[in-house]
Formats: structure tokens, sequence, C-alpha cells
């Protein structure tokens, strides 16, 4: 069975765990979740996770199943407390991103009267301000990689910047997974840059499928493949009914 | 108290704070009780889910504060949505770490508590009002000062309360309902079942976060959060949730749902 392309953004998720340590993987949307899992089965074992409810839950279980064992208490309001002590590393969906990592998902249009409302700003610009925080875009289009976004939800570099010290004390975008490559903000100025395409994707796709020009040094990498350990546990332990593929395809 | 008593206490025009969070455990049946009423231009504080939507429909609100409005198992909520779009509600929109701050800033009587959420985002655009503060020592911080939330009247369900307004949550979340009460003028518990003081020893004492000093009036309401969950007693009814969302889209579709939803009995 080959390798697809929602395996490849798994691990590309996954990727943006490695070497956290002790703190809150918080992953919202389908490949995040299992990309979470797989860090903490293999390479970020002292990761902590939640069971989607009020709890911590250990070992490595199925999408849509219970964990085998709770470890902690985390309701809603105690997320908050590990939210600001900064031991927390969230990978939201942003519904807009810009090239400093600015990210709407709150309404599309004017925000006083949107053409489209979407959730509001949830957590997003306290999470930005406070710990590391990854994205991930299931679709990879000119409407989601944007010039600007319509609403600033996650705290972007340059808006962080503007802000001052405060805002940018804790401030960190660590990646952004689509479903065409990896990113991140490693230049001068933090603007984006394309980190690897995943395989069979070329670098000219990503640059018509983005709103603004990515940072391109030289010879683009490709995303690694998973491992054979890692299709393993994907394919038969954390995702075995597939869900992967309902938000990417191919 | 009925749910009609409790509506007869509250005024057009107030600050209503609404505990749960999403479409869980939200006190479904003082909001239809508030739906059925002549009150209007509220102002409501929610973690917002099917009680902001139903609220919006029935054009009872005047102001929005919130986080978020969804219906877990359904992100988006219909009439919210429909509202947004349709620029026919005010809106205070703020992180979800700040809503529990401003909450938690009145239940202190405080004027504001000072957070890092919110600097360099569009919650401070969008929210002309905030204002920042200068940390008094020497380590120089300018942070968002959030103002208290100060609530006329909260509405909150529990799975148990006795008569003396204590009241007991026996699934995994407490949610903020605490804090909705204590920042309120009156707080108004609706519950599972009223049950005698003695009971709540069957369940940790943990479970008894909301306390007789910050409620003032209690409910008998047996599936008074349907359709939103409230366990351990019941899940969501997703049927009813999805048959809900589907009507919000159609205004026929709408009128019959709604004409027969407020016409269970309470």
């Amino acid at each position: 069975m080959s390798i697809t392309r929602a395996e490849i953004c798994v691990v590309a998720c996954a990727e943006a765990w490695r070497g956290d340590g002790e703190i809150l993987a918080s992953p919202i949307g389908t490949v995040p979740a299992i990309a979470a899992r797989l860090a903490r089965a293999t390479f970020a074992p002292d990761l902590l996770l939640t069971d989607g409810e009020a709890c911590l839950a250990q070992g490595v279980w199925a999408m849509g199943e219970p964990p085998p064992v709770i470890e902690g208490w985390l309701p809603y309001r105690t997320v908050f407390d590990v939210l600001w002590s900064g031991r927390r590393h969230v990978m939201m969906a942003p519904s807009q991103i810009d090239r400093y990592g600015n990210a709407n998902i709150s309404a599309i249009g004017d925000h006083a009267r949107p053409t489209r409302a979407l959730l509001g700003f949830r957590g997003a610009p306290g999470n930005t301000v406070n710990h590391p925080t990854s994205y991930w875009v299931p679709r990879h289009g000119p409407r989601t990689f944007v010039s600007t976004v319509d609403v600033v939800c996650g705290v972007g570099y340059d808006r962080a910047a503007a802000a001052g010290p405060s805002a940018t004390r804790f401030h960190e975008l660590r990646r952004v997974v689509s479903n065409l490559g990896v990113f991140d903000f490693a230049t001068p100025d933090h603007r984006m840059r394309l980190a690897s395409v995943h395989p069979g994707v070329t670098v000219d796709e990503v640059v018509a499928a983005t709103g603004f020009s990515l940072e391109i040094d030289g010879d683009v990498p490709q995303t690694r493949l998973p491992t054979g350990d890692e299709l393993s546990l994907i394919r038969t332990v954390i995702d075995p009914r597939g869900t992967r593929s309902s938000e990417v395809r191919g | 108290m009925t749910e009609a008593d409790v509506v007869a206490e509250l005024r057009s025009g107030m600050t209503i704070g609404i505990g749960g969070w999403g479409s869980r455990r939200k006190p479904m049946s003082l909001v239809r009780a508030i739906l059925r009423s002549d009150l209007t231009d509220l102002t409501v504080v929610s973690f917002g889910g099917p009680d902001v939507g139903l609220l919006l429909a029935g054009k009872k609100v005047r102001r929005l504060v919130f986080g978020f409005v969804s219906l877990d198992s359904i992100p988006l909520e219909p009439h919210f949505r429909a509202a947004r779009e349709a620029g026919a509600v005010e809106v205070t929109e703020l992180d979800e770490g700040m809503l529990q701050w401003g909450l938690y800033a009145a239940a202190c009587r405080l004027p504001f508590l000072p957070t890092r959420a919110g600097l360099g985002s569009d919650v401070l655009t969008v929210n002309p009002q905030l204002r920042t503060v200068a940390s008094p020592y020497d380590d120089g911080e300018e942070l968002v000062a959030m103002p208290a939330l100060r609530l006329d009247a909260a509405l909150v369900h529990a799975n148990r309360a006795d008569p003396y307004g204590n009241a007991q949550f026996l699934g995994p979340d407490p949610y903020f309902d605490d804090l909705f009460c204590a920042a309120a003028e009156r707080a108004y518990v609706s519950c599972e079942r009223i049950v005698p003081t003695s009971s709540f020893a069957q369940a940790p004492v943990q479970t008894l976060r909301v306390q007789r000093w910050m409620v003032h009036g209690v409910v008998e309401a047996p599936r008074g959060a349907h359709f939103t969950s409230c366990e351990p007693d019941y899940g969501r009814d997703e049927a009813f949730q999805t048959r809900y969302a589907e009507a919000a889209g159609d205004a026929g579709n709408w009128a019959e749902f709604i004409e027969r939803y407020l016409s269970v009995p309470v």
C-alpha cells in the first residue's frame, strides 16, 4: 500500500512537537490529532494529551475511541492555567493566514458585518502570545494563504513586534503544514518560508496556490516520508478507520 | 421557583450570563422561558452554543459578549452566523480566556485583571473600549486590562441542587458556572433534580462548586439542558440538534420548529 498524502501530512504535523518535552500538545482537526498521538508514541514521549474533553490521558489510542488511562483532570478553565504558564503548543486550523503568520478564525469580510461569520476569536489571541503555535491547512489555496487576513485572531510576527515586548516575549510560530508543504518563519524578518514540499508537489504548484510571495532559498527539500513504524502506528493503532483521508485527499 | 418565576425577575436591557460551554449543559428550559417572554434588548455573555443561537433567533439580544459560538458537533451555529452576517447584533468579541478573566474580575469586585491575551490581535481594534495597563513594577510590561464583566443575572444548569442553592455538577467539567454565578447580582440554577442536602455526599465534595451564597433561586428542570449534553444524566441529543440546525436554514421550517419547541411544557 503506497504512502498517502494524508500520511505525509500526519508526520509533518507530528514534527511540530519534536523536542517540546513535557508540555500540553493541543491539536485542532483530524490530521493534527493523529499527529500529536503519533509524536508521543514515537519521538516526543513526554507530551501531555487530552481526551478531547476534560481529562489528560496516557497511552496511545484510536481516533473515535476513549483513551485507556486517565492521568489528570483538565476542565476548560484549567486549560487557561496551562496556556498562560506557557507549557502548551497548539496547532490551529486558520481560515486565512498571511506571510507573517497572522491567522483568522473569526470572520471573513468586515468584522462589524462579515460576509461569512466563523467561530470567533476563541483562544487564538491568548495562545499566540503565551506559547508556541503551529498551523494546519488541509486545503492550500490563495483564499487561505492571503496577503492580508480580514481579522487578526492568531498574532503574527509583524503584529507582535508592533505591539511591543509584552506581545513578543513568549510569541513563537513554529511551523505551518498544508496539504502541499511545510512552512516556517526562519527568515531575518520572519516572513513565511517554504521549508519543504510534500513528495509529488512542485515548488511552482505551491507558489501558484499562495496569495503572497513566499520566501524560497535555494533548492527546496522534500518533506520526509513516514518510517515503517510510523506508518504502522497510523494505519493500525491510531487511525484504523482512515479518518485522515477525509481531511486530505490523494 | 419555576422558569416563569425566574423570567419575572429579569428585565429588558439586563446583562445576562449563561453557563455551560458550547452545546454542553446549557440552561435550555430557562432560555425557552426567555423566548416565551417579552424580554428584549438583552446583553448576553456566554461561552456560546444554541442558547445564543435561540436568543438571537428570537430577537432578544442587543449585544453579544463572546469568544466563540458553536454547536460542537456542528462547528458553526446557524442563527449566530445569520445574525452576524445580517449585522443584526452588536458584538463584544473576545479571546475566551479574557471572558473568563472578565467574569473573575467581576466576581472579585475588581475593575479589571491584567492579561497578555489580546495584545497584537484585532481583539483590541474591534473593541476600542479596551485599554492596556503598565505594570507598576520593574518588568515594564504593558498588558491588556480586561474589564470586569458584571452581570445583572446568571443562569446555569446543574445535575443536582438542594433547595438552598447549593448545586452539584456530576459530569467531567464544571465549565465556568460558579464564575458566572459569582459575577452576577442574582444567579439562578436550574437542575435535573432537587435533592436533600445530605444526598450530595454520594459524590466527591469537589463537585460542590456552586454554593448558596452565590445563588438566589433554584428551579427543578428535568432534562432542562436538552438538547445540549448533561453528563452523566444524558448526552447531547444529536438528532434533535441536527433538526434544529437544519430548520434554521429556512424561515418556514424554523417557524414550525420553534412553535413546537416552545410549546413543550416546562
